[in-house]
C-alpha cells in the first residue's frame, strides 16, 4: 500500500511561461510605433526572482520624450480630442477585452518582470486592470451626466509615470480616464517592471487605437524628469514615493498645472477586541503580505486592542507561519520575491533599525532562494510609537505591532503619521465602525477587510500620501476641465 | 453531565460572514499536483465515512456498500480502505459482520435522527441499541429546536447525556448547519457540543439541501483550534452532505491542513461522510495511473 502522506509541502505547481514572448530588445512606444531611443540606449530588465536578464529596453532621452509629447500633441489635435465619446468609448472596450482575453499572458509576463505571486497578478492585477478599462468605457460618452450643469473639456496632453508594484494595474488606472476624457498620454513605467506596458502597446496597435493618443516612455528618473519638466505637457498624474512626489509638486507649481499624486502610506490596521478575531487575523496578514509589501496603502501597522494582545498575536505568527514564500511562478506561492536589489536593501535597513530600536523581531522559518531578492515576512512586536519603524514606510513584508488601550487612543495613534492613505477597522460593531471612519485621517478606510479595490470607488490619500483620486466620478473629474458652460 | 458555564459562550465569539468565506475560497486556489494529488486522493479515502441512509436500505444493500469500502478498487490494492460505513442503527448488525476484521469501522446515526425531535430517553436508547449491536462510532443530531430557543444548558446537557449513552464508542455531533442561521450560530453550536463531550463535530446529515460548504467547514475548524487552545483538547470534524467530487474532497483537506495543521489528516480527526465520492476519487486515481479518465462504468455501483 502506498504511503505517500499529504501534507502542506503541496508538489510544485508552476505556471506555463510557454504564454509569454519576450523580446530581446523593446524599444519606445511613439506615435503608434515602436522607435529606437536616440544614441540606441537602452537598460536591461530582469527577473527578481532569479536575477536572470529578460530583455533590454530603450531608455528615453529628453529628445525622444519630446517626441512623445510632439505625438500626443499632434493626435490630440488630429483625432482625439473632438472624436465622439461613443467612438473613443469603443477603443476603451476593445483594450478591456483585449486584456482579458491575453490576461494569462500578461499575468505570467507580469510575475516575470515584477517577482509577484502569479496568484495575485491573474486573480488581482489583471481583471483590476481589465476594469478600469471596462469602467471608464462607460462614462466616455456620459460625461455631461458625471458633472451636471457644466461643460466638460479635456486637459490636452497628460503626463503619467507609474511605480513597480502594480504596473498593469496602474497603467489601467491612468490610462483609462485619461483616455475617455478625450486627452492623450505620454506614459512612463517604472524602470523595474516595463514589459507588461510594452505588451500593452501592443494590444493598442491591435484595437488600432490612432497612432499617438498613447505613447510609452521607458527609462528611470532623468526620463521622468523629462516628462514632468516639458513645457507642453497640460497636465501631470504621479504615483510612487512621497520624495519624488514632492519634486513633481513643486514643478507642477511653478507652472501652475493640474497635478494627482498618490503616494506613500504608513496605514494603521486597527482591531478592537470585539472583532471576529481569526477574520481580524487573516485581513491583517493579507493587509500586509499581499504583494510582498510592496503596496501603498499596505496595513503596516497592526493596532491591536491590549485587552486580545497577546492572543492576537499569537495567533498572527501562526497563521504567517504558513506563508508559503518562494517561486512567484508556483501557483501555491503566498510571498514572492522583492522587486529589486534597491528596495531589498531599502526593507533590510529598516528591518536592521528596527531590531536596534528594541523592537521585538519575528521571521517563520522559511528557506529563502539565494538568487534573486527574497525577504521572510517579518513582525515586530513591543513597536512603540516613537520608533522609525511605526513611522516610516518600508514598502516591504514588514508589520509593525502596536498596542492601544481605549479608541481614542487607537485613533491618535493611528493619525499621528505624517501619511494619510488608508486605515483597516475590524469590530463587530457597526456603530463604531462609522464614527472611526469619521475620525481616521485616511483616503479610505476598510472595515472587516482590507485591499478591497474597485474601479468606480475612489482611491486617494490626504497628507503626506497625495492628492487627488482615482477611480469614480472623483477620478474622472482629475482628467478634465470643467467649467459653467456660461450658464453659471 | 456537563458542568455547565459561561466559559463555552465566552469562547463563542462573532465570526465575519464575508471574510470567512473569502478565506475559503482563496483555499480553493490551491493548486494540488502530481504527488500531492496522489497523497491527497489516497487520504480522502482513508478519511471517507461510506454512507448509506435511507429508507429503502437492506442487508443486501448494506453488505454491497461494505465490500467496497473495504476494498475500494478491486484491480488496484493499493487504494486503501475507507475509513467506516456510516448506516442506520437497524443495519448495524449487517455492517459489522461483512467488515469484521477489516479495520473498517461502522458509525451508525442514532437518536432519532435526522430531527432529532424525540423524547430523550428513547433517544439515548437508540444510541445504546446501536452500540450494543456493535457500532463504533455514534452520529447524533444536535438539538436544534433547543438551540435556537436559546435553551443552550439543554443542548448541552443533551450531547452529555448522549456521549455517556456511547460508552466506548466515538460521538459525533451533527449540528446540521443549515438550519443554525448563520456562522455565528455555527461557532456557537460548535463550542457547546465540543464543551458537553463530543469527540467529533460534523456538519450535516445530508437530508436538508444546505449540507457542508467549505466556509462551514473553515469556521467549525476555527473553533476547534480556539477549543485545543483554550482546553488542550483535540476534537475531531467531519463533513458530510454533498461532497461528490474529488476536488471538493481536497479543498476540505486543504482547509483543513491550514487551518488545525497536518495533524488533523488523519482518519482519527478528520472524516468525509458521503456516498457518491467514492468512484469519483477513483476515476481522479486511474486518471493518475493511465493519464486516462475512465467511463463511468469501469467503476461499480455499489
Amino acid at each position: 500500500m502506498t504511503t505517500e502522506k499529504f501534507d502542506l509541502d503541496y508538489a510544485p505547481a508552476l505556471e506555463s511561461t510557454a504564454v509569454v514572448n519576450i523580446a530581446k530588445q523593446y524599444g519606445l512606444f511613439v506615435n503608434g510605433e515602436f522607435v529606437k531611443a536616440r544614441g540606441d540606449k537602452t537598460f536591461a530588465t530582469i527577473n527578481p526572482a532569479t536575477e536572470a536578464h529578460l530583455a533590454n529596453v530603450a531608455e528615453a532621452s529628453k529628445a525622444d520624450v519630446n517626441k512623445a509629447v510632439k505625438a500626443a500633441r499632434h493626435a490630440y489635435e488630429t483625432y482625439w480630442r473632438d472624436m465622439p465619446g461613443k467612438q473613443r468609448a469603443r477603443y476603451l472596450y476593445r483594450i478591456a477585452r483585449q486584456l482579458q482575453e491575453r490576461a494569462r499572458e500578461f499575468a505570467v509576463l507580469e510575475t516575470l518582470d515584477g517577482g509577484k505571486p502569479i496568484t495575485e497578478s491573474r486573480d488581482f492585477d489583471l481583471p483590476q486592470a481589465a476594469a478600469h478599462f471596462f469602467y471608464h468605457a462607460g462614462w466616455a460618452d456620459k460625461l455631461d451626466y458625471a458633472f451636471p450643469g457644466r461643460k466638460v473639456t479635456s486637459h490636452g496632453v497628460v503626463g503619467q509615470i507609474t511605480p513597480w508594484n502594480f504596473p498593469m494595474m496602474m497603467a489601467a488606472w491612468k490610462l483609462a480616464p485619461a483616455l475617455a476624457t478625450g486627452n492623450t498620454v505620454v506614459f512612463k513605467p517604472a524602470e523595474t517592471t516595463p514589459l507588461t506596458a510594452l505588451l500593452l502597446a501592443e494590444v493598442l496597435q491591435d484595437v488600432d487605437l490612432p497612432p499617438g493618443v498613447v505613447n510609452i516612455v521607458t527609462g528611470a528618473g532623468a526620463t521622468g524628469q523629462a516628462l514632468v519638466d516639458h513645457p507642453d505637457v497640460d497636465k501631470l498624474a504621479f504615483t510612487g514615493s512621497t520624495g519624488v512626489g514632492k519634486m513633481i509638486q513643486r514643478a507642477a507649481a511653478a507652472r501652475r498645472l493640474p497635478l494627482t499624486l498618490e503616494l506613500g502610506g504608513k496605514a494603521a490596521h486597527i482591531v478592537f477586541d470585539d472583532a471576529a478575531i481569526d477574520q481580524a487575523v487573516e485581513g491583517v496578514v493579507k493587509g500586509i503580505f499581499f504583494n510582498q509589501g510592496h503596496v501603498c496603502c499596505a496595513g503596516s501597522r497592526l493596532l491591536v486592542q491590549e485587552s486580545i494582545a497577546e492572543m492576537f498575536i499569537e495567533k498572527l505568527k501562526r497563521r504567517v507561519d504558513l506563508l508559503r514564500v518562494g517561486n512567484p511562478l508556483d501557483k501555491n506561492t503566498d510571498v514572492g520575491a522583492i522587486n529589486s536589489a534597491a528596495q531589498l536593501g531599502r526593507i533590510a535597513d529598516l528591518v536592521k533599525v528596527g531590531v536596534s530600536e528594541g523592537a521585538e523581531i519575528y521571521q517563520p522559518k522559511c528557506s529563502l532562494n539565494k538568487k534573486g531578492f527574497w525577504f521572510a515576512p517579518t513582525i515586530f512586536t513591543g513597536v512603540q510609537q516613537s520608533h522609525r519603524i511605526a513611522q516610516e514606510e518600508i514598502f516591504g513584508p514588514v508589520l509593525s505591532v502596536q498596542t492601544f488601550r481605549t479608541a481614542d487612543e487607537a485613533v491618535q495613534k493611528a493619525n499621528n503619521t505624517p501619511f494619510g492613505l488608508s486605515a483597516g477597522v475590524w469590530t463587530e460593531k457597526g456603530s463604531k465602525i462609522l464614527w472611526m471612519a469619521d475620525l481616521l485621517n485616511a483616503g479610505v478606510v476598510w472595515a472587516n477587510t482590507y485591499n478591497q479595490f474597485d474601479p468606480a470607488s475612489p482611491f486617494g490619500g490626504y497628507k503626506e500620501s497625495g492628492f487627488g483620486r482615482e477611480g469614480g466620478m472623483q477620478g474622472l473629474s482629475a482628467y478634465v476641465r470643467t467649467d459653467t458652460g456660461g450658464r453659471s | 453531565m456537563a458542568c455547565i458555564t459561561d466559559k463555552p459562550l465566552s469562547l463563542a465569539t462573532s465570526v465575519d460572514q464575508v471574510a470567512l468565506e473569502a478565506r475559503a475560497k482563496s483555499l480553493t486556489t490551491r493548486s494540488i499536483k502530481t504527488t500531492s494529488k496522489r497523497a491527497a486522493l489516497h487520504l480522502s479515502i482513508r478519511c471517507m465515512d461510506l454512507t448509506t441512509l435511507e429508507g429503502a436500505d437492506t442487508p443486501g444493500k448494506v453488505a454491497s456498500l461494505c465490500q467496497k469500502a473495504t476494498r475500494p478498487d478491486p484491480t488496484n490494492l493499493d487504494v486503501p480502505p475507507v475509513a467506516a460505513v456510516c448506516v442506520y442503527p437497524e443495519m448495524v448488525d449487517y455492517a459489522v459482520a461483512a467488515t469484521a476484521g477489516t479495520g473498517v469501522k461502522v458509525a451508525s446515526v442514532a437518536g432519532a435522527f435526522p430531527s432529532g425531535l424525540s423524547r430523550l430517553s428513547i433517544r439515548l436508547d437508540d444510541i445504546a441499541d446501536a452500540v450494543a449491536r456493535g457500532a463504533h462510532e455514534i452520529d447524533i443530531v444536535l438539538n436544534r429546536s433547543a438551540f435556537l430557543t436559546g435553551d443552550y444548558n439543554l443542548v448541552m446537557d443533551e450531547v452529555a447525556a448522549a456521549k455517556e449513552a456511547c460508552g466506548e464508542a466515538h460521538l459525533k455531533v451533527i449540528l446540521e448547519t443549515g438550519e443554525l442561521g448563520g456562522y455565528d450560530q455555527i461557532r456557537r453550536a460548535s463550542m457547546l457540543s465540543m464543551h458537553a463531550g463530543a469527540d467529533f463535530i460534523k456538519t450535516s446529515t445530508g437530508k436538508i439541501p444546505k449540507a457542508s460548504t467549505l466556509p462551514v467547514v473553515l469556521c467549525m475548524a476555527e473553533a476547534i483550534r480556539d477549543h485545543a487552545d483554550a482546553t488542550g483538547e483535540i476534537i475531531g470534524l467531519k463533513a458530510a452532505g454533498g461532497i461528490r467530487t474529488a476536488k471538493q474532497a481536497w479543498h476540505y483537506l486543504v482547509v483543513i491542513g491550514e487551518t488545525l495543521g497536518t495533524d488533523w489528516l488523519t482518519p482519527d480527526l478528520f472524516r468525509l461522510g458521503a456516498s457518491s465520492l467514492l468512484n469519483d476519487v477513483l476515476q481522479q486515481l486511474g486518471k493518475l495511473d493511465t493519464g486516462r479518465y475512465s467511463g463511468p462504468d469501469y467503476v461499480t455501483v455499489d
